[in-house]
């Protein structure tokens, strides 16, 4: 009898051995097909010329593949919305875990949640109809399909993903802490400062960095509103072409297994290699402050 | 004896499966998605003559098509553009050989704001704008105000044309701002009065104005006789020479009765 319950919990274990091994296959073999399809653009051009080229002319003749300004336009929309998105995310997320009340939160922590269920192409569409015109008005500027309005939409959807990671963070900070610095006669205000926030530091930054890498990988919105000028951006208000949107944009009409078609893998490479990173820091900030029971702080 | 049979059915069974699309009555369309209207209103009148007859048609561009015309995964291929010759060296390294249909006839209007006041503009003013050397609309005799260009992707083929028949050849300025669809310039443009644009004749509307070239209109007749500078012909693209239902459907297209008429009602040029 307890053979067959053995037996059994053998099978289970090596079912979701599987399981869990199919994701981490997949992932592999994602990343396999994106080196094999975007080396050979290596043969065409140089590795420094790709990455530090500042033109991209992907069709002409001669052409230029320089991804510069698209990564330079990768790297603005995703600064410019962690300024708007960071302080709004951590500052709602203390909020939400220090002082609202339990029935507000339980309230508002789901709409904000919900915010991160907007499908990207609406806030897109809404980026391009609306705040587009609305900023050509407001700021005078040539276009209002530029860096700002990417970042603005890019921010309200890293809101939610950095606002929900960083309440978790705060909320399990140990309660003993607040309560030893409330004995010690600190107020609430110097409490969360002086005491939550370093505890919950790890939470916060993974949660900031788990954002920005939801930013730079973001394709509908930048697609339809940053504008789309492979330029290095000199102010906010310039059109950009950040990676994602050039990807989305040119690879349906790339001839197949072209030198065009090669340079967007290598584009996604390039992509994957920032988000990897992001992750990876994100892991490593998120072991090393780790705060461990209560002595460490 | 027992063994010649077996192998005859295994036969007879790959003829059966590898015939595919041929038999099924079924006819897959990928590709432009500038072609996808005229290939849409055709393919809905198509299957109101022949109810038994199944279309499934998508669009992600003319590469796609092409990309998928070479692999085998459809029947017919629209395009903007003809055919690349590094396709035709993948196509024949597969075995098979690419025949291009004309279908249709495409106009690609320059377009602005409705509150524009300029209305014409020469080949040469067109490539100064998007060549960057012209920023201000002031230099062209309208209001001082900055050129807002705006341009496709491209790798699309009405870029590929408004390349070759405005720029001729030479480089669209890298501050050319780059809309995905020939929907989007037309959002773009409609919502911005600096904005310049250029779209397929077919997506022309009341949000945005077409302005002449070199003086002549962008319509229908100047585009037939030849006379409007920037137009292009639409193909459709078929695995060899086309058999079945996949032959039927391109006749159905190709008839001055039927699909040329919806070619028009979809708004682009028909051939005849």
């Amino acid at each position: 009898m307890s053979n067959i319950r053995q037996n059994r919990d053998r099978w289970i274990r090596r079912f979701f051995y599987c399981v869990a091994l199919a994701s981490i296959t997949t992932l592999f073999l994602i990343a396999v097909f994106l080196f094999m399809e975007g080396l050979p653009i290596f043969s065409k051009v140089s590795l420094k010329g790709f990455i530090f080229g500042k033109y991209w002319y992907p069709t002409s003749e001669p052409p230029d593949f320089g991804i510069f300004p698209l990564i330079m336009g990768s790297v603005g929309v995703t600064i410019v919305s962690a300024i708007m998105a960071v302080p709004l995310g951590v500052m709602t997320a203390v909020y939400l875990a220090e002082i609202a009340s339990p029935g507000l939160r339980e309230v508002v922590k789901p709409v904000v949640e919900l915010l991160a269920a907007l499908p990207s192409v609406v806030i897109g569409f809404f980026g391009m109809v609306v705040v587009a015109p609305f900023l050509q008005e407001v700021f005078d500027v040539a276009t209002g399909l530029n860096l700002f309005n990417a970042s603005l939409m890019l921010a309200f959807m890293s809101v939610p993903t950095i606002c929900s990671l960083s309440e978790d963070a705060v909320y399990s900070v140990p309660i003993s802490l607040k309560e030893a610095s409330l004995a010690l006669g600190a107020t609430q205000w110097e409490t969360i400062i002086r005491v939550i926030l370093p505890a919950s530091i790890s939470g916060i930054s993974t949660a900031v960095i788990l954002g920005m890498s939801r930013a730079i990988g973001e394709t509908m919105v930048v697609l339809m509103v940053a504008g789309g000028a492979a330029m290095v951006p000199l102010s906010i208000f310039d059109p950009v072409r950040p990676m994602p949107a050039s990807i989305a944009a040119e690879m349906a009409e790339a001839p197949f297994r072209g030198s065009h078609y090669h340079a967007l893998f290598a584009t996604g490479i390039v992509l994957f290699t920032f988000t990897f990173l992001f992750n990876l820091f994100a892991d490593y900030i998120s072991h090393k402050y780790r705060q461990v029971g209560e002595a460490t702080l | 004896m027992k063994k010649k049979i077996y192998l005859m059915m295994t036969l007879a069974l790959i003829f059966l499966f590898s015939a595919g699309p041929a038999f099924s009555g079924s006819i897959v369309i990928k590709g432009s998605t500038t072609v996808l209207p005229i290939a849409q209103k055709i393919s809905e009148a198509y299957m109101k003559d022949h109810p038994d007859a199944r279309i499934s048609l998508s669009g992600s561009g003319s590469g796609d098509g092409m990309k998928a015309i070479i692999d085998g995964t459809t029947d017919v291929a629209n395009s903007s553009r003809f055919i690349k010759d590094e396709e035709v060296k993948l196509a024949l390294g597969k075995g098979t050989y690419p025949v291009p249909f004309r279908v249709a006839l495409d106009c690609i209007l320059p377009i602005v704001h409705p509150g524009n006041s300029i209305d014409n503009l020469t080949i040469d003013q067109l490539k100064a704008i998007y060549k960057g050397e012209i920023k201000n609309w002031k230099e062209l005799g309208g209001p001082d105000r900055k050129v807002v260009m705006i341009s496709r992707d491209t790798s699309s083929g009405t870029y590929e044309v408004w390349e070759e028949k405005v720029m001729k050849k030479e480089r669209v300025h890298p501050g050319a701002l780059l809309q995905a669809s020939n929907g989007a310039v037309v959002q773009a443009v409609a919502k911005n009065k600096n904005a310049i644009g250029y779209v397929g004749i077919g997506y022309m509307d009341h949000s945005i104005k077409a302005i002449k070239v070199n003086g002549i209109e962008g319509s229908e007749e100047t585009t037939l006789n030849g006379t409007f500078p920037i137009s292009r012909p639409l193909f459709m693209f078929t695995r060899g020479w086309p058999t079945g239902d996949t032959l039927n459907f391109i006749n159905f297209v190709l008839s001055p009765q039927k699909g040329q008429k919806l070619v028009k009602s979809a708004g682009f040029v028909p051939l005849y």
